[in-house]
């Protein structure tokens, strides 16, 4: 019944959304306002189409409804109902629903936001988000249908894979997607800023919040991603450089450069090309990482079962990169820029060389993700690419991203006078020299630790004085208090000083990678109950073996006791969760987390009689700072974007209150 | 447009055609490191009661056959396919072994009556013989010629075809 119910709604929201593109082409070539106004309306009911569509499938999931193929490969009878929710995006056709709900909504968001607005647009920005939405319907209703039947109609289903059945589930895909398709709509200003011959700044200024959000939540997905595997995974770490990660970090990227250049446009009208290319970039390589998340072409942790899928994908990336290039072709002429570079020392090339070392990034990325199929198609050699490659080739380009990042918000536009630059960098130069000095004399030797520390330092110090000043500026003329002065400073220009809010949480996570990957320490020995192991300042004593009952797994731990001297800390429990339907048991990790350090322990291995357990602890310095800095970064963006209104609300609110 | 401004959409054409190549691999084969030695030797009680020694059936042809029944669809795809197999087959001296991995005892005796497996189906407590033979996951066949050496090994759903050439290959062998 779902099975053919839920196939024929999304036949109905292929065609609905295809008549809207359609409508909208049409109605914007005659200038006929009723086709317009379907259009809309079809968008509208388009969006009503998928909902019942996702609606229909989660019902198929948590009714446990295993007529239906995904809803046996996705969900078990014993899984909580949250897990059994989150089986929609547990697997290639679910997350395909997932995504062109996710579509389907952004585009009724758009139409409902502008709807008697910029109109000579909004038709091709209607059209182009409705063919990405249709080509979504179309991958399911043709090579992915999420309402297969099953045939013969197993007992019990397989369930999420047990790594999935935990409640990040819920939160790093979501965000995740919210960041991909979110970069669809300042996609289709530009498609429809190409289409419609309208050029100027215009398409930036509409789609400048949209695109802020998108890229808060690819970020928050990216870092919320490295945080559920760091806690969970079993292996230390945060980031790995797998095929996928890199998927979901190339157009953060491109994004970031794409932020960054578009104020350059708005500022001085120059690299409007490069603008259209960066969102066609950022666009493409969302795309391009479901592509490769889809179609199995790259192994990786991350992959989806393999199909029909990825030759459609592929298919859509050549329509989407053609057809995009292809008009910025077409209006070459048209897209010359206004202005050229006054000076080399200006804020202008300072967002330039920004832009050019996140490209860099970008595209060492991109040739370390494809190189095992380029040398396989070239030499016929499979060889793998690993995590020394990128981060050799990284670490020096994002030390490079940190500098600039200190100098571009404060350098002068046009031409940085020799005043300007003293003004706003001798401090900071001054004081970051000295902060390292400090760390010397405290006795760290390490020189990439010490580089890092450096930049930072540089550009905690710009900021700093840079809010310093101008508060106290204000503060002086305005006679207001000094943290009146700051709340209104922040209130009057969001998008700069959020943006260094943003840039400040970037410097945190930073130094919290740098010190984590460098002064990481790690033993695995292994222990007889009653026997103990050293590690930095502490003692991990392993007390006994237990296991038990857990209602999806049987799960078997290790009780340690970590002390610090002869005073015990607190005990830690790491453990191995067996699950009926898995080969291999998954980690189950304990750790102690601190604002300054992690004490991070995993059983590698034990004796089914208890006699020995091989236990591996890790120090881990600073890496709580990399999720703090995640968080400032949220800060940040919120500041940027909230609207004016909420805003004023929120501070005359925190008035009223007596601190 | 002139040819010059054609040039920006075709750079995209390498990288597509690249991607599209990559259809043609498999990132995940990884030849068996098990083809061409001696099958792992296990000996344990059936299903039905009897007991399945490997080393007994020396001078036979095998198929064996790692399944479980939470495995949805691949193991019920090709689960009659292997019934007919044998019914065909076991005539010409043709043996069939199915090993239940992973499994809880009830749900795998579902699946061997809903199918009418009449084949000797072992389960494998302790998952011994499938780390034995390195499955990685299930369904995998293993073809076991007469001198008990493995010469083929299939990952996922069987099909006719592959079944049909792998078990005339044995049949004719020495």
């Amino acid at each position: 019944m779902i099975s053919t119910l839920g196939h024929f709604v999304l036949f109905l929201a292929l065609g609905m959304s295809l008549y809207a593109a359609g409508a909208a082409v049409y109605g914007a070539r005659t200038g006929r306002e009723d086709w317009l106004a379907s259009s809309r309306n079809a968008v509208l009911v388009n969006w009503c189409l998928v909902t019942l569509a996702l609606f229909l499938l989660e019902y198929a999931l948590i009714t446990s409804d295993f007529s239906i193929r995904y809803v046996a490969n996705n969900s078990t009878r014993g899984s909580l109902t949250r897990y059994k929710i989150a089986g929609l995006w547990g697997s290639l056709e679910g997350s395909i629903l997932l995504w062109a709900w996710l579509q389907s909504l952004f585009s009724a968001l758009v139409v409902a936001r502008y709807t008697d607005r910029h109109q000579a647009v909004m038709p091709y920005v209607q059209a182009v988000l409705q063919g990405i939405c249709a080509f979504f319907l179309l991958v399911m209703t043709f090579a992915a249908n999420p309402f297969a039947p099953s045939f013969p109609v197993p007992p019990d289903g397989r369930g999420l894979n047990p790594l999935l059945e935990v409640t990040d589930m819920l939160v790093h895909p979501l965000l995740l997607y919210l960041g991909y398709v979110g970069f669809s709509v300042p996609f289709a200003f530009a498609m429809a800023a190409l289409i419609t011959g309208r050029l100027s700044e215009e398409w930036l200024k509409n789609t400048r919040r949209w695109t802020i959000v998108a890229w808060l939540f690819l970020t928050g997905g990216i870092f919320y991603g490295g945080w559920w595997s760091y806690r969970t995974l079993g292996w230390g770490g945060y980031w790995a450089w797998d095929p996928v990660e890199n998927a979901s970090f190339m157009p953060w990227l491109t994004g970031t450069a794409f932020i960054h250049s578009v104020m350059i446009q708005e500022r001085k009208r120059m690299l409007k090309v490069w603008n259209l290319v960066l969102i066609t970039l950022t666009f493409s390589l969302v795309i391009f990482g479901t592509f490769l998340t889809r179609s199995g072409i790259l192994g990786s942790v991350h992959a989806f079962a393999e199909g029909p899928v990825g030759m459609v994908f592929l298919g859509f990336l050549a329509l989407v990169l053609l057809f995009s290039l292809g008009l910025i072709a077409y209006r070459a002429d048209r897209l010359k820029g206004h202005g050229e570079l006054d000076s080399v020392v200006s804020r202008e090339s300072a967002f330039l060389l920004n832009n050019v070392v996140l490209i860099g990034i970008c595209f060492t990325v991109f040739l370390g993700t494809i190189f095992p199929l380029l040398t396989e198609a070239i030499r016929g050699t499979k060889i793998s690419v690993g995590m020394p490659y990128f981060n050799r080739v990284s670490v020096p380009l994002g030390m490079a991203l940190l500098l600039l990042m200190g100098i571009g918000p404060l350098i002068a536009w046009g031409r940085a006078s020799l005043n300007n630059l003293r003004r706003n960098f001798v401090k900071p130069v001054v004081a970051a020299a000295a902060a390292t000095a400090v760390l010397v004399v405290l006795g760290v030797r390490q020189a990439e630790a010490l580089l890092a520390f450096l930049c930072s330092f540089f550009v905690v110090g710009t900021i700093a004085l840079e809010f310093w000043t101008s508060t106290r500026t204000r503060a002086a003329t305005t006679g207001e208090g000094f943290l009146q002065a700051f709340a209104a400073l922040l209130l009057r220009s969001r998008r700069r000083y959020g943006g260094l809010i943003v840039h400040l949480g970037v410097v945190v996570a930073i130094i919290g990678i740098a010190v984590s990957s460098i002064y990481k320490v790690e033993h695995e020995v292994t222990l007889k109950p009653g026997e103990r192991m050293e590690i930095g300042p502490y003692t991990v004593q392993f007390n006994d073996l237990q296991a038990g009952e857990r209602p999806t797994h049987i799960l078997v731990w290790a009780n340690l006791t970590v002390l610090k001297g002869n005073t015990p800390l607190t005990e830690l429990h790491p453990g191995q969760r067996f699950y009926p339907n898995q080969q291999s048991p998954f980690a189950s990790v304990d750790a102690s987390y601190h604002w300054n350090q992690d004490l991070y322990t995993i059983l590698s291995t034990f004796e089914r009689d208890g006699s020995s357990a091989t236990i591996k602890v890790m120090i881990n310095p600073m890496m709580a700072w990399i999720w703090i800095g995640g968080c400032v970064i949220l800060l940040g963006v919120l500041v940027a974007v909230l609207p004016e209104r909420r805003l004023a609300m929120l501070t005359a609110r925190a008035k009223a209150q007596p601190a | 447009m002139t040819w010059k401004k054609l040039l920006i959409p075709l750079a995209s054409v390498p990288l597509i055609l690249l991607l599209a190549y990559g259809f043609r691999t498999d990132p995940k084969a990884i030849p068996s490191p098990l083809v061409q030695k001696p099958a792992p030797e296990f000996r344990l009680k059936a299903f039905d009661g009897g007991e399945v020694s490997l080393a007994e059936l020396k001078g036979k042809p095998v198929v064996l056959n790692f399944w479980a029944s939470w495995c949805y669809p691949a193991c019920y795809e090709e689960a009659p396919l292997l019934e007919a197999t044998w019914k065909r087959f076991k005539e010409q001296g043709l043996m069939m072994v199915g090993v239940d991995i992973q499994d809880k005892e009830a749900n795998a005796r579902e699946f061997l009556q809903r199918f009418g497996f009449t084949f000797p189906n072992v389960p494998d407590p302790g998952s011994k013989v499938s780390i034995d033979y390195g499955v990685y996951g299930v369904p995998e066949t293993f073809f076991i010629d007469r001198q008990g050496q493995i010469v083929y090994k299939h990952v996922g759903a069987l099909t006719p075809a592959l079944v049909e050439a792998q078990v005339q290959a044995l049949l004719k062998g020495k």
